[in-house]
């Protein structure tokens, strides 16, 4: 079992679902997040002045997964969210300890498939 | 008694007071009348008729509903702005505004410099009432500005009121092409149709020529300002294409509005800018003419309101919003046409109408995938048609004859898409009309503009 934590570009979004539906990963979380990597942030031109933006907006999706989705994602979050240029996002695997369905009470591989 | 009889003696008194006024006052009024009428045909003999104290009142009032019914057309500029605005999503809403505040300034702008010389040309017709020019740039007349027309308004509101007009046409386009058209290329179809297209079209009726001599009827605009904005908002729609995400395999997916109570204050504001649009159109303050005028819009769009939200209810199985504040539009388009000849019944017939075929005209156009974010195809284009048929099917004035205004709907539809057409498609080939996918999905106020309508709020920038 992991989670998967990717950081894309918020237009990148929908692109990121299909990839993922395609591959028979439907189970993801998405929230809005700000936030900046090696880019920092950039320079803004408002009403003649100069504004500088060090977080810049993300959106960031968190999936879990059994092992044997674990590629298939990140094949599909880079399909959907790679566009080449810098600020595309990255991704985290991370292991997961236990998982519950709260509903029926499943646990493990069960309760995240 | 006593009472009784002062009674009797005051009647008497009084009955032979009127009676002794009555034939003197007759023959006051038959003097005054003979004296005038000979004092007439002296004058019209030798000069113009003197101008009297009368006169000057009227002149007055005349041209001031007409200048204050112009300032009521420009806050509609505001009304489309909320509507277009709020029907969109967040990431374009300084785009839409930054159209909304353009189209008037450059709609203004070009219809001084050729527009108006061409809508009125007045004797300077150059091929056979179809196309005359008066010359470029705004010209006063010489002469008492109580001439100009009538007495009704002076050369300089003339000017300010059908200037608020031309811009209204380019600002349907707006909506209808949002969210996706690149802004220069609509400033410069914006400028291109105000100073040429609209006008020509509409120096046919409203600039007395072959249209007017058949005596084809647009009192205020439904077939000249909204059915002609309608004709280009298609052209545009057709050429630039949907926007992304709105046609998936074949599918229809809504793409929501993101902020209706806005959208409910622009539906008000144009409503109330149409009692200038509808109701200075009547070129005076003339009393009657104005007030059936002002009750004809109200009592239409009324009944819009009410048939298009019973029309979505059944429809769509919800009284819809966002389809009742387009029936709203889709009345006052409705009446437009006839708002001076149509009783009071047949405009409430007008209006229901009207808001009935505005909400199968929204899936309709949505069926074969022409992507129209804020309705205007079915407001502007299908209710300026059907307003202005309506009037051949309503008007009280029996010269108005539905062959005519049939007639008069299909040639400007013809005259209006093709050359709306004409101009998309060039700028098309030129420099292109669609911002590239990139700045689509991210957004139009970022790309565009650099700059964000809600800067620190967050949204789901894929919506």
């Amino acid at each position: 079992m992991k989670l998967i934590i990717a950081y894309i570009q918020p237009d990148r979004l929908n692109p990121v679902k299909q990839a993922l539906y395609a591959r028979n990963i439907f189970k993801i979380s998405v929230t809005n997040a700000l936030g900046c990597g090696q880019q920092r942030g950039y320079v803004h031109m408002w009403r003649g002045a100069l504004q500088e933006v060090n977080l810049l907006k993300k959106v960031r999706l968190a999936i879990a997964v059994n092992d044997d989705f674990v590629e298939p994602t990140i094949e599909g979050i880079c399909e959907g969210a790679r566009t080449g240029h810098i600020g595309d996002g990255k991704i985290f695997v991370l292991p997961i300890d236990e998982c519950v369905r709260i509903r029926t009470g499943e646990r493990g591989n069960e309760a995240i498939g | 008694m006593n009472k009784i009889l002062t009674a009797a003696l005051m009647s008497l008194v009084f009955a032979g007071i009127c009676a002794a006024d009555e034939p003197s006052a007759a023959e006051a009024v038959a003097q005054a009348v003979t004296e005038t009428v000979s004092e007439t045909a002296v004058v019209e003999a030798a000069a113009p008729a003197p101008v009297t104290t009368a006169d000057l009142a009227m002149f007055a009032v005349n041209n001031l509903w007409v200048m204050a019914g112009g300032m009521l057309v420009f806050l509609m500029h505001l009304g489309f702005a909320c509507v277009e605005s709020g029907l969109a999503r967040a990431k374009n809403c300084n785009n839409i505004l930054f159209k909304n505040t353009l189209t008037p300034a450059i709609g203004f702008l070009s219809y001084a410099v050729c527009g108006f010389a061409l809508m009125y040309p007045g004797v300077n017709w150059i091929w056979n009432n179809w196309f005359g020019f008066a010359g470029f740039g705004l010209h006063l007349p010489a002469g008492d500005p109580i001439l100009y027309h009538n007495g009704e308004f002076t050369y300089w509101t003339d000017f300010f009121f059908q200037g608020m007009f031309a811009a209204t046409a380019a600002t349907i386009v707006s909506g209808a092409v949002a969210e996706r058209v690149k802004l220069t290329s609509y400033l410069i179809f914006t400028a291109i149709y105000v100073s040429v297209v609209y006008p020509i079209v509409g120096s046919w009726g409203w600039g007395g020529g072959w249209l007017d001599a058949l005596h084809f009827h647009d009192f205020a605009g439904s077939t000249f300002v909204h059915s002609v904005g309608g004709w280009a908002a298609l052209s545009g729609v057709i050429l630039l294409g949907p926007r992304i995400g709105k046609y998936v395999d074949g599918k229809v997916m809504p793409i929501m509005g993101h902020n209706m109570p806005l959208v409910t204050i622009g539906v008000f504001l144009l409503w109330l800018g149409w009692f200038g649009f509808n109701g200075a159109s009547a070129l005076n303050a003339d009393p009657s003419k104005v007030s059936l005028v002002l009750v004809n819009t109200m009592i239409a769009a009324s009944a819009a309101v009410v048939s298009s939200m019973l029309t979505s209810r059944i429809m769509l199985h919800h009284p819809d919003l966002s389809m009742t504040m387009n029936g709203c539009l889709a009345g006052l388009v409705g009446v437009t046409a006839g708002a001076d000849c149509v009783s009071v019944g047949s405009a409430v017939i007008i209006g229901l109408v009207s808001g009935i075929i505005v909400v199968p005209a929204v899936v309709f156009f949505d069926r074969i995938h022409l992507d129209d974010p804020v309705g205007a195809l079915s407001v502007h284009l299908v209710n300026g048609v059907w307003g202005t048929l309506a009037v051949g099917l309503f008007s009280v004035v029996p010269e108005y004859t539905f062959k005519v205004q049939l007639l008069g709907a299909v040639v400007i539809g013809l005259v209006s898409f093709a050359s709306s057409f004409a101009i998309f498609f060039a700028l098309k080939k030129i420099s292109g009309i669609r911002v590239s996918e990139e700045e689509e999905l991210r957004g139009l106020d970022l790309c565009e503009h650099g700059g964000e309508a809600y800067p620190g709020f967050q949204f789901f920038v894929n919506m």
